[in-house]
């Protein structure tokens, strides 16, 4: 870890990053923000923790928890919704035993996010299973699909 | 491009609904096809196969050109298993494969449309600079520097009456003119391109597929406003624009036309890519400051504008980025041209995205103060499955509701104000009979309460508790008087929010009220929903006399809800029933009745 916490600095150092880019770097490298990983480049920095949660809370790019290792996206934008996104949710948290309120299953194989808009309603509904963009989804396919990864 | 005589190109839609359908596969076919056998090899030298970006109709995908000696045929629908049959019979035997061809809606789609912006797209490689500069790319960026000072740039941009493309419809060339006459230097140029609103698709599509045109936009518009330095703040929710983006930044440099000394003409000007973390607040444009100034993304009250005090305090201009690539177009073919299009007061074509219950949805240009009937019917070949249209929803969680009796409405700024709606950014989503307003209204709030940044009472607040309340109606916990309060509150949030988010969050709500007003009551006061969408409304029943016991419903329902024996007449267990609506679906016999 320590290393990969070196390299981000040096990075954000020689780009003259900001907090918010600093984030995106910790996230793209662990998946999510780990707690030690802010601690230490607060110290480094002599920037207030609170001052990275604050960030890291606002936007929705940013996890303050380990995700799955798979990542299921169910696009929520307009045309999804109109399309029946809200059914191939409660299809897929069924199937992955995902407790409500929660977005990953118990033994952390799979997440199950929504977002606001992948941009391609033309094909809604879309599902994006680890970052493969899938259109014109249905329950069924999304049911196959979801148990050749399980 | 010019063709040569005997040449063949084929290109294959790229965009990220051309990749969803499985472009890549059909482009490596294609290669691997030629590549193969010896017949091939000889065609092998003047075949090319290119990925193009986005051409529109992505609900076809995969799209395919096929030119072969200037002959174009367009193909729908392409798997990678029937790129064989195209190479073998089409272009080697010389005879198309007629019932793949694309029938006559993909002309119909196409007819009414009127390209500036997206006129390259779709014909350029998104991932060579020079193919666009085969089709006259970076001459307006030359005309520019050799010909005109900025402020003759911006008087042309003034003279074509292009507006902003974002939402609010601003003049762009008098945008720059304020940030040229601001005092303070560095100045700074920023492309919006985070394209927030759920429903749009827009910018994405122009940054995939020419990305080019909003790079020469944007170094012509840092040329008259004296801006050295530029940002692209883009969605990380594109990967796919990103990489183009950056790829075509990386070309423009190498070809100087972009950097130091642009063209040698000693205009410095550089871009960098800044990636959003995610926050819809953040297309507005203080708050799209604050988050590239790596803090929480929230606005501030305006005055001052950007173009006075905006990134770091200094003058600073945010377009967007069909605003921007709109730019080169009219700089080549002048202020008269672009005017040409559109009406009096809104000049020029603006690009849709046209989605929801329509045939033929995916992206369309076309000259402002069309009509909402054309649209819909002429390119978007009506309602799917020969329903009945009910609303047409514009500009995304800031906008409102087109009816079907208003149907024949003018497309632009003014008329869509007018009926209690905006252009937006360009979203259009087509809704049918099938639709809750309640529900889309509720959808809309949902969202916006969500993205609200907190900063102010009436915004954070006020769509909170529109959101309860639309939540209890929708739950059939409605209360008489609730209109009313629905009402009410709407019209405080819009006048005492900071933002263009909280004064526009109220607008799905007030516009469904105003044309949809029965279906709210339906929902209080009969607990009913008359689109038969809103769960707890509803219930699902067997029709003994229509179920044959064929045991599907049983077999597909996830709650275990549906008990019966074979071959006689099921039963749903209202209890159990999760709502689900699977059983509906699946019946063959229509015997499941929802309601």
């Amino acid at each position: 870890m320590q290393e990969t916490l070196e390299k981000i600095l040096q990075t954000y150092h020689e780009s003259e990053g900001n907090v918010i880019s600093l984030l995106q770097e910790i996230e793209e490298s662990f998946g999510y923000l780990p707690e030690d990983a802010i601690n230490w480049f607060s110290e480094q920095l002599d920037i207030p923790p609170s001052r990275f949660y604050g960030i890291a809370t606002f936007y929705a790019q940013f996890h303050l928890k380990p995700r799955g290792e798979n990542i299921i996206t169910a696009c929520c934008g307009t045309a999804c919704h109109v399309k029946g996104a809200e059914k191939l949710i409660n299809s897929l948290m069924r199937e992955l035993q995902i407790p409500s309120g929660e977005d990953t299953s118990e033994d952390r194989k799979f997440t199950v996010e929504k977002v606001n808009c992948v941009g391609a309603c033309s094909i809604a509904p879309v599902v994006i299973i680890n970052k493969e963009v899938h259109g014109k989804m249905t329950a069924d396919r999304l049911m196959k699909e979801i148990r050749k990864i399980k | 491009m010019a063709m040569q005589e005997g040449s063949i190109v084929v290109k294959v839609c790229m965009g990220t609904g051309g990749i969803a359908a499985g472009g890549a596969a059909v482009v490596s076919a294609f290669r691997e096809e030629f590549e193969s056998a010896g017949v091939r090899a000889s065609v092998e030298k003047n075949c090319s196969v290119h990925n193009v970006g986005c051409r529109g109709f992505c609900a076809r995908d995969v799209l395919v050109d096929v030119i072969v000696g200037g002959e174009k045929t367009t193909y729908e629908y392409i798997k990678s298993d029937m790129v064989p049959r195209i190479v073998e019979e089409h272009i080697l035997q010389g005879r198309p494969i007629e019932e793949w061809v694309v029938k006559e809606d993909y002309h119909t789609f196409h007819e009414k449309q009127v390209k500036v912006v997206l006129s390259d797209c779709g014909e350029v490689d998104p991932e060579d600079i020079e193919s666009y500069v085969g089709r006259g790319g970076y001459s307006a960026l030359e005309k520019v520097l050799a010909t005109m000072t900025p402020e003759e740039t911006i008087g042309l941009i003034k003279d074509s009456g292009l507006r902003g493309r974002g939402g609010a419809g601003f003049p762009a060339g008098l945008k720059w003119e304020f940030a040229r006459k601001a005092a303070g230097e560095p100045k700074y140029l920023i492309c919006n391109a985070d394209e927030g609103d759920p429903g749009a698709f827009m910018d994405r599509s122009i940054i995939e597929g020419n990305p080019h045109s909003v790079i020469e936009g944007m170094v012509i518009g840092a040329y008259a406003i004296g801006a050295r330095k530029g940002y692209v703040y883009i969605r990380a929710e594109y990967p796919l624009a990103v990489e183009r983006l950056q790829i075509a930044l990386d070309q423009a440099r190498r070809r100087r036309v972009l950097g130091d000394d642009i063209g040698g003409r000693g205009f410095d000007f550089d871009i960098r890519i800044k990636l959003g973390a995610g926050a819809f607040v953040c297309g507005e444009e203080t708050a799209l400051i604050a988050s590239i100034e790596g803090n929480r993304g929230m606005p501030r009250a305006k005055p001052p504008f950007p173009a006075q005090k905006g990134l770091w305090g200094k003058p600073t201009v945010i377009n967007n980025v069909e605003t921007l690539a709109n730019v080169p177009y009219i700089v080549r073919n002048g202020a008269g041209w672009f005017a040409q299009f559109g009406t009096e007061k809104s000049k020029g074509t603006k690009v849709f995205a046209l989605t929801g219950k329509v045939k033929n949805s995916g992206l369309i240009e076309v000259p402002l103060g069309i009509s909402l009937r054309e649209i819909i019917y002429d390119i978007g070949g009506g309602i799917e499955g020969g329903r009945r249209l009910k609303a047409v929803q514009t500009g995304g969680p800031s906008g409102g509701c087109i009816t079907n009796e208003m149907i024949d409405i003018a497309v632009d700024y003014e008329s869509l104000a007018k009926a209690g709606s905006i252009v937006g950014s360009g979203g259009m989503v087509v809704m049918d009979e099938t639709d809750c307003m309640v529900n889309i209204a509720k959808y809309f709030l949902e969202f916006t309460q969500a993205e609200s940044c907190g900063k102010c009472v009436p915004c954070r607040i006020g769509t909170k508790r529109l959101l309860e309340i639309l939540q209890r109606i929708t739950d059939g916990r409605g209360r008489p008087g609730d209109v009313e309060l629905l009402e009410k509150l709407s019209n405080d949030v819009r006048s005492a929010s900071l933002c263009g988010l909280g004064q526009t969050a109220p607008n799905p709500v007030l516009s469904t009220l105003r044309y949809f007003r029965n279906e709210y009551e339906a929902h209080i006061h009969e607990k009913r929903c008359p689109a038969g969408v809103c769960k707890n409304l509803l219930t699902y029943s067997i029709l003994e006399e229509f179920c044959k016991g064929c045991t599907m419903c049983a077999r597909v329902c996830p709650a275990g809800a549906i008990v019966g024996e074979k071959k006689k007449p099921h039963k749903i267990i209202e209890e159990i029933c999760v709502k689900c609506g699977a059983c509906f679906e699946i019946c063959k016999f229509k015997a499941v009745k929802k309601g």
